[in-house]
């Protein structure tokens, strides 16, 4: 492609607003900046949580102190300032509604803006929504469709007042306070999420959703989602992401835990798009998370991401496989384009025997980003007959761009069989000039190209997100021939 | 259809077409022969509209039209298809997938809506026949792992699907061997009408045994030196190019 085209799309991808780039202008309740255990106290005070709560708080709180800021992954970012972040905000309005009569319409409208109209997924896709704006969850909707099949989903902050038997058991039990800096300041400072428990035998007959949004500046999103999955059921979950465009980084700290009991499968989608920061690599959410999930027997656990925003991604949804024949599935698409950096991946631990895990990751770099898949197949000496199946594959486009992948197994069973295939590609120009002559525009080829190195992830999507990430892949994309 | 006034091209600087000059009429074959680096393929890319490409000087029209302000894929849906001399992998990409993007892609440029998934079916199944492709290919990434006489028929069987107005075929022939030809340019013969034209580009007078031109122009040295019939590619044969210098 001659200098020309080139110029023509960076001048389109440089007009290309970020379309999520608006800010909901609701009066918001915002703590002055700074962390201390008053703050964490206070945080807990709002929130109305009771005295064990608070004291789980400050000791997650009294450890990340004494922690230090985990520096190994491949990516380059100016550390954030903890004392410079408002650890709580939360708009203005009455939390808890009963129908969406009652939300008030500048949030509605918000709703609308990012695609979800509440009351068409409510009457169409049968999703039963829970919006978190900010920290706080609002309109949690179709509680009374999943109360009669004894399905609790609701905001963590709800589950810590009404099922403190439940969160007290699970909470931390994946995914403990020590386990790293992030999750340490998470269990401090949660804002909200999503709780979920599934009862023994019951599928859930539709599928969990959550949105998020981080909307005012200078303030981090820590939230925390807990779903658990009682013996034999069944529940596919899913999560996806927006945040208006910023100047200075914003901090996004998440932590996930899953548990699935025997027999149970737990499905966890995930299409996050926070903004990227510039085309210069100014601005952009960090999105440092930590999710994983423990199978007990014959459970299973598939997590499925489309990973486009974020200046800074950095995180390994993994499975636990402690119960015998439990099966582990992780499907990624991470995007990165001007100055994105991304690192990456899963972790499948095997313990019990006759476990299975299957990783397909297929990565995309452009403009001047870097993208790592870093992996991690642990098969322990008592897990006999355990089975892996990796793939890593990395579509690069121009030559500003990098990819990488740290891939690592660990294998202390002899019985083990364990599969790792890569594949390196780029989108050259030959390749558009040939779609080009066929018919098809160079927006239309990338589109055309991409889809087809991700399908095999995209096809783990449920349907409604499907369409989404296919957008999604195709505008993160734009303006970035090589 | 088709004529180039003057036409002056280079690359990097270099001046590869040194004014050629050549009309094409509905319902013709042309073929273009010459020695390595004569510019031949610089000549098919230019009037695809490869932007590597720069023209200083003269046109290139189609029916009437100056092609040079318009994007190779604007061009393709006037109806110029290249078939490449290296065509290249997709990988991820069907083999019908592909196509179906650039049949749709065709018809918005023209107003229409896409083509229905029934009659699609039915053109490719047609197609395929006509070029003895095995349906399996179909679902294989395009020209993926693909032999060179693979690759030469997928292109046939594109210009097949297109349907375009003025074939480009850029040396279609190497790589093939004689019963790899014989369908090839039977798919090609097939294809050719009152309303459509083919221009040859070509080392070999072999291919023109099989697809008879009605013209044949030698390129040397980024001109057009000399054309004539069909007698003219048997006398190529014997003589060589050095009697033209």
């Amino acid at each position: 492609m001659g200098k020309f085209t080139e110029d023509d799309l960076k001048k389109e991808l440089e007009t290309k607003e970020y379309e999520y780039g608006f800010y909901t202008d609701i009066e918001s309740d915002k703590f002055p900046v700074g962390l201390n255990e008053d703050v964490v106290i206070a945080i807990s005070k709002k929130k109305n949580e009771p005295a064990w709560m608070t004291e789980w708080r400050l000791d997650a709180f009294r450890i990340w102190k004494e922690m230090t800021e985990p520096e190994w992954a491949n990516v380059r970012y100016t550390k954030p300032s903890f004392q410079d972040i408002s650890y709580y905000s939360a708009p203005k309005q009455k939390p808890k509604l009963n129908s969406l009569d009652e939300v008030d319409p500048e949030l509605l409208k918000t709703f609308e803006k990012l695609g979800i109209s509440i009351g068409e997924q409510k009457r169409l896709s049968n999703v039963a929504v829970d919006i978190v704006m900010d920290s706080v969850s609002v309109a949690t909707t179709f509680k009374k469709t999943l109360n009669e099949r004894g399905i609790i989903f609701c905001p963590i902050s709800e589950a810590i007042q009404n099922h403190p038997e439940l969160v007290k058991k699970y909470m931390g039990s994946i995914v403990p306070k020590t386990d790293n800096f992030y999750a340490a300041l998470n269990s401090a400072v949660f804002s909200d999420g999503s709780f979920c428990y599934i009862p023994k035998g019951v599928t859930c007959p539709m599928e969990l959703s959550t949105y998020f949004r981080i909307n005012e500046g200078g303030t981090g999103q820590f939230e925390r989602t807990l779903l658990i999955a009682d013996e034999g059921s069944y529940v596919s979950y899913l999560e996806g992401c927006t945040a208006p465009a910023r100047d200075e980084n914003q901090l996004h700290a998440a932590v996930v835990e899953l548990i699935a009991l025997d027999g149970a499968e737990i499905k966890y989608s995930t299409v996050q798009n926070w903004f990227p920061g510039d085309k210069d690599g100014k601005g952009g959410v960090y999105n440092f998370v930590t999710k994983r999930g423990l199978c007990e027997k014959n459970a299973k656990i598939s997590w499925t991401q489309v990973e486009t925003g974020s200046a800074i991604t950095w995180k390994y949804p993994s499975c636990i496989l402690k119960g015998d024949n439990s099966v582990g599935e992780f499907y990624s698409i991470a995007v990165t384009n001007n100055f994105q950096q991304a690192d990456t991946g899963t972790k499948m631990i095997h313990l019990g025997n006759n476990t299975k895990s299957t990783i397909i990751s297929k990565g995309i770099s452009a403009g001047h980003s870097h993208n790592s898949y870093r992996g991690l197949v642990q098969i322990s000496p008592r897990a006999n007959n355990a089975r892996n199946f990796s793939q890593c594959d990395s579509l690069l486009m121009g030559d500003k761009c990098g990819a990488h992948t740290f891939p690592y197994i660990e294998v202390k069973n002899k019985s083990a069989q364990i599969e790792h295939e890569a594949t390196t590609s780029k989108i050259g120009e030959d390749q558009l000039f040939y779609c080009n002559q066929r018919g098809i525009n160079t927006e239309k080829a990338i589109a055309l190209i991409v889809n087809g190195f991700g399908k095999e992830v995209l096809n783990k999507l449920p349907m409604e997100f499907a369409v989404e990430a296919q957008k999604l892949l195709e505008i993160s994309l734009e303006g970035s021939v090589g | 259809m088709l004529k180039i006034n003057n036409l002056h091209a280079n690359i990097n600087g270099k001046e590869i077409l040194k004014g050629i000059n050549l009309e094409i009429k509905a319902g013709e074959v042309h073929a273009i022969m010459g020695p390595n680096g004569s510019g031949k393929s610089t000549l098919a890319s230019v009037i695809a509209g490869k932007e590597d490409f720069e023209v200083t000087e003269g046109s290139v029209e189609l029916n009437g039209e100056d092609l040079s302000e318009f994007a190779p894929e604007v061009r393709a849906h006037k109806g110029v298809f290249l078939s490449f001399q290296y065509p290249i992998e997709i990988p991820g990409v069907t083999v019908t997938n592909f196509i179906k993007t650039a049949i749709n892609e065709t018809r918005k440029a023209k107003g229409m809506g896409e083509l229905p998934a029934k009659e699609l079916l039915q053109m490719i199944r047609e197609k395929a026949d006509l070029l003895e492709i095995d349906r399996k290919f179909l679902s294989r990434s395009l020209n993926e792992g693909f032999s060179g006489g693979e690759k030469k028929r997928n292109e046939i069987f594109q210009m097949a699907m297109l349907e375009p107005q003025l074939a480009i075929l850029d040396e279609t022939d190497s790589g093939l061997d004689i019963d790899a030809l014989k369908v090839v340019a039977n798919g090609v013969n097939k294809l050719k009408s009152e309303k459509n034209a083919v221009l040859l580009i070509t080392h070999y007078q072999r291919l023109l045994d099989y697809i008879v031109p009605d013209f044949v122009h030698v390129l040397y040295n980024g001109k057009i030196v000399k054309s004539g019939g069909k007698e003219l590619a048997y006398e190529l044969e014997e003589k060589g190019y050095d009697w033209l210098k």
